[in-house]
């Protein structure tokens, strides 16, 4: 690889922060419209942010969730479909987490932890597979199932949170704040900085994300599941069975958000409590994105990303702007994000017309799992159909 | 005590709510057809129901007469289409992504804007109720079909306007064409980014209206998020309807039907637990679907970018 | 809340008497969480949490920020058990206002049957049970609908419900939880008559709003004020009702609305202020 091809593969890994900058631009726009002063209010965002040990704990507290969803996004993507459900994910993995925590305090923590953690994995993995299933034998659109599973995970947390697992104390004290009881001492995720919320989830996260690299793009179901979401049709003629994947890369994505809500129940909580996915689902998607949809490239995008939403709080809280402000301004980075995309695409034809077809392939080839091309194939790919995967294939 | 829920006039009244809760995904949905139909999915529909909820809501509340709240939020519907289609079109993004920043997008600003513009939950007088002559003294079926604001109406009346312009004018075959095959028909000299642009315009378009419905239809207030992913349902719906006007037109009532039944069964005090009541729509959806979905046929160029080759 | 902060500071004589910076919008705890903590490592004498949810996060906050008051609502747990002495504790007795409109609703009510929408069964319990039992001191026969949306934002639904309320013949109708905004267009488009709750809401429907259940927070942060300023930082726990005037009955005005209404509900309001009727819902059967 020339110093000219890695160059621009660093130009690709900075795009979307320059797209986040051209975004918040815009945001000077908007809070001189609003009659605040920008200086001051950027000042604060990344003070706050990254300037002190209390914002970046925060940020990398917040970083952890975004990560968690954003890897389970990545294997969705790369298996060629939309996982729109993150939130409801979310909600069933701490609820799942939240009862068998409760049930089994007795448990010693050392048994109890892991069997926690598997039943929100087992959870998510069942709200993820269902979309993934009804996609894969009965071609339904995962992005209705997903949108449908999110409300019905909602109520049920409704539901649940004000009967069969509300905090017996509230009951006796009639005081009916719907929240679960604290799950027990000996499962919450030590504290990596005292006094703040950063726990130890974050490393779990971390070395999910390696897993999820290592699953992607060392094994092989990794690599079937990206060949069937990069090209379905083929990968079914060179023997890969299609539905068994499209449902694989849904359950293991609902099952990485599962987690997430465990993690956050067990790391920062240590309850359940309405309000605990708080729009994760999206933004973990928005987050992976600013990683390349790259399991590894997720670490720093969840990072920046959470450094923008606990500076945007802090922006709020400086110069008294709606908090709605932050949330219009994320989905301009989005939109930007995704649109110096194809700056990377029309570059990346130009490469491989420069320096043959190598890197072009990628991904088409269906016998052996392409050894060390990781970092090349998400370019190509990034842009999977969000379609098709489960529908022509099983008639 | 259930049979108390299958009396003549509570079927009427089950009905009657029916009609009246589908318009809003009604508006939304038949939009989204339009996109999805020349390829391109736009999931930022919710966004733009809140835009088009806000400005028709601040039109009316300064004064204006609801037809130019209507108006200005087709507008505002229109541009954020545009929004849509430069990111999706022009720039080729992912589209499931963009849609989901223009919904973050739309959110966001139309919250802003209410919190600077009006600043507290206000009322206003929107759209009346409006008995057709003669058709709303029909037994029955007068009350449930013609006893509705003009927006139900023009919902409903949205389903054969939208077949028409689908299936029987040139734009409608140009638009399937770019859906089927979008190479195809720029080799017939289709502009395929063009044609993209126009959905995406009427879709915003209904998609805004969608939200004035609300906002000086049904319930004549604005609220941050009053739709509260409404939005996201009408993109589901037109999945359950096969891309079709007619099956978008019935899985909007049949989720509205399902909704309804579970609304008149608790105010009639019929012991079902509410909890169990409120996931209904959701579930039902999901089932009707997974006993129907292998009939359809999708536009095969459902969110794929089009680049012209050089 | 933040009105009533207002009303206080204007009483104290302005912003130089008493700085204020607030947070909305704080969806996820989280979020909450780094606003409380960030709001007493400035230096802010009192830092309030209005949510239940804050729970949790004030007393972690809390048990670091030992000179710093903080409050919390709706609650009654100071953690005084637990050894804190810098937290406040409030909340409203919602049935007490719920008790009133009850008797209101069972004073209007032609058809005999009242809509109530709730948001999520379970929540707004407190009110909706006050409610009941207020319509049944008046007119045991009355039949009072409850309906939950699922939801406390699903403003479409609720206007449905009150569409569905009033074709099942209610002529009153009341509810909680914000999504109730969309279902008081619909009361005010077919003139039936709504009781409000918790916040302002006669400027939504100016024709049917006949009576608002209202908060007032003031006495309760002036209280806080003097105490934090005293040197005491916690340890009271408010409660808003009709005996303290933390909680007002407030009639439309613009509206004639008939004496003996009136009079029921300032009867409901001594009666409950004296003692003489308990505005919790007795089990039935």
């Amino acid at each position: 690889m020339n110093t000219r091809v890695y160059l621009a593969k660093l130009i690709d890994v900075l795009l979307p922060v320059l797209a986040m900058l051209v975004a918040l631009l815009v945001g000077i726009l908007l809070l001189l419209l609003l009659g605040s002063d920008p200086v001051k209010a950027y000042s604060a965002l990344i003070q706050g942010a990254l300037g002190n040990v209390s914002g970046i704990t925060q940020t990398l507290t917040k970083a952890t969730p975004l990560l968690l969803v954003g890897l389970g996004i990545c294997i969705a993507f790369r298996g060629g479909v939309i996982n729109i459900g993150g939130e409801g994910q979310i909600v069933v993995g701490a609820l799942a987490a939240t009862a068998f925590a409760v049930s089994f305090s007795k448990l010693p923590g050392l048994i109890l932890l892991p069997l926690t953690l598997l039943s929100a994995a087992a959870a998510g993995l069942v709200w993820g597979g269902i979309p993934g299933l009804l996609k894969a034998r009965l071609g339904v659109n995962e992005i209705l199932t997903t949108v449908m599973m999110n409300q019905i995970a909602l109520r049920l947390m409704n539901f649940l949170l004000r009967g069969p697992l509300l905090d017996p104390e509230h009951v006796a004290a009639g005081t009916s704040i719907p929240q679960s009881a604290a799950l027990p001492e000996s499962i919450w995720l030590p504290r990596l900085v005292p006094r703040t919320l950063f726990h130890s989830g974050a490393i779990l996260a971390v070395l999910l994300a390696l897993a999820v690299y290592f699953l992607l793009w060392r094994t092989t179901i990794g690599y079937r599941i990206r060949a069937v979401g990069l090209n379905p049709h083929a990968s079914r003629y060179a023997g890969i069975p299609v539905p068994k994947y499209v449902t694989l890369s849904l359950a293991l994505s609902g099952m990485l958000c599962g987690l997430a809500g465990a993690v956050e129940v067990l790391g920062v909580h240590h309850r359940m409590l309405e309000g605990l996915s708080g729009g994760y689902g999206f933004s973990g998607i928005v987050a992976a994105l600013f990683g390349k949809l790259h399991p590894l490239g997720a670490i720093p995008a969840s990072a920046l990303f959470g450094a923008l939403l606990v500076g945007a709080d802090k922006m709020q809280r400086a110069v008294q702007v709606p908090s709605a402000l932050a949330i219009a301004l994320q989905g301009l980075v989005v939109l930007f994000v995704v649109s110096s995309d194809l700056y990377v695409r029309r570059r990346t034809r130009r490469r491989v017309g420069e320096d043959g077809p190598e890197e072009a392939v990628e991904g088409a080839q269906f016998e052996e799992p392409p050894a060390g091309t990781g970092e090349g194939a998400n370019v190509a790919s990034a842009d999977v159909a969000s379609e098709g995967a489960g529908r022509e294939e099983d008639k | 005590m259930i049979d108390e829920l299958f009396t003549i006039s509570t079927l009427i009244g089950i009905l009657h709510s029916c009609v009246r809760l589908a318009t809003p995904y009604l508006f939304a949905a038949l939009g989204e057809t339009f996109g999805q139909r020349s390829g391109v999915l736009n999931l930022g529909v919710d966004g733009i129901m809140l835009m088009g909820a806000f400005f028709a809501f601040y039109v009316v509340f300064e004064g204006h007469n609801l037809w130019v709240g209507v108006l200005v939020a087709v507008a505002v519907g229109v541009l954020m289409g545009m929004l849509k289609a430069f990111v999706s079109v022009t720039m080729q993004s992912l589209q499931g992504i963009s849609g989901i920043g223009l919904y973050l997008f739309g959110l966001g600003l139309s919250s802003l804007l209410f919190k600077t513009l009006i600043g507290s939950v206000e009322g206003v007088s929107g759209f009346r109720q409006l008995a057709i002559p003669l058709l709303s003294d029909l037994p029955g079926i007068g009350h449930i079909l013609f006893n509705h604001n003009i927006l139900v109406y023009l919902a409903y009346l949205m389903v054969p306007v939208s077949w028409f312009v689908i299936n029987r004018t040139t734009l409608g075959l140009k638009i399937r064409a770019v859906g089927h095959n979008p190479e195809a028909a720029d080799t017939l000299g289709v502009s395929v980014n063009g044609v993209r642009y126009t959905t995406l315009m009427i879709g915003g378009a209904l998609a805004a209206v969608a939200g004035a419905s609300l906002s000086i239809g049904l319930q004549n207030v604005f609220q941050e998020n009053m739709t509260n992913g409404l939005g996201f349902i009408a993109v589901a719906l037109v999945y359950f309807g096969s891309w079709r006007t007619v099956g978008v037109l019935g899985g909007a009532l049949l989720f509205s039907l399902v909704n309804a039944l579970q609304l008149w069964a608790q105010a009639l005090n019929i012991p079902i637990p509410s909890e169990v009541a409120v996931m209904m729509p959701y579930i039902m959806t999901i089932v009707v679907l997974a006993f129907t979905a292998r009939q359809i046929q999708k536009p095969a160029a459902l969110a794929r970018s089009y680049e012209r080759g050089e | 809340m933040f009105d009533s902060l207002k009303a206080v500071q204007a009483e104290m004589g302005g912003e130089s008497a008493l700085e204020i910076a607030f947070s909305e919008g704080m969806f996820r705890v989280t979020d909450a969480s780094a606003a409380i903590r960030d709001y007493a490592s400035e230096g802010f004498d009192l830092v309030i949490a209005h949510g239940a949810q804050y729970g949790n996060s004030v007393f972690e906050v809390a048990s670091d920020f030992t000179e710093t008051s903080f409050a919390w609502g709706t609650s009654s747990d100071t953690g005084a058990e637990r050894g804190f002495e810098n937290v406040f504790a409030y909340g409203a007795v919602a049935n007490e206002g719920g008790f009133v409109n009850g008797v209101v609703a069972a004073m209007l009510t032609e058809t005999d049957v009242i809509g109530v929408i709730g948001p999520v069964a379970g929540d707004a319990k407190l009110y909706i049970d006050g409610f009941v039992r207020g319509v049944t001191e008046i007119k045991p026969d009355a039949q009072v609908n409850i309906s939950y949306t699922g939801s406390f934002s699903d403003t479409t639904l609720a206007a449905e419900a009150a569409h569905v309320h009033i074709q099942a013949g209610a002529d009153v109708l009341t509810g909680s939880a914000q999504q109730v905004v969309g279902a008081i267009g619909v009361a005010s488009e077919n003139g039936v008559a709504w009781l409000g709750t918790q916040s302002d809401q006669m400027s939504l429907g100016p024709d049917v709003v006949v009576t608002n259940q209202v908060y007032d927070w003031a006495n309760v942060i002036t209280d806080m004020i003097a105490k934090v300023e005293a040197g005491e930082l916690g340890g009271t726990v408010y409660r808003l009702t009709f005996a303290n005037e933390g909680l007002r009955l407030e009639f439309n005005e613009s509206l004639e609305i008939a004496d003996e209404v009136k009079e029921a509900a300032r009867g409901a309001i001594e009666d409950i202020k004296s003692g003489d009727v308990d505005p919790v819902l007795i089990e039935e059967e």
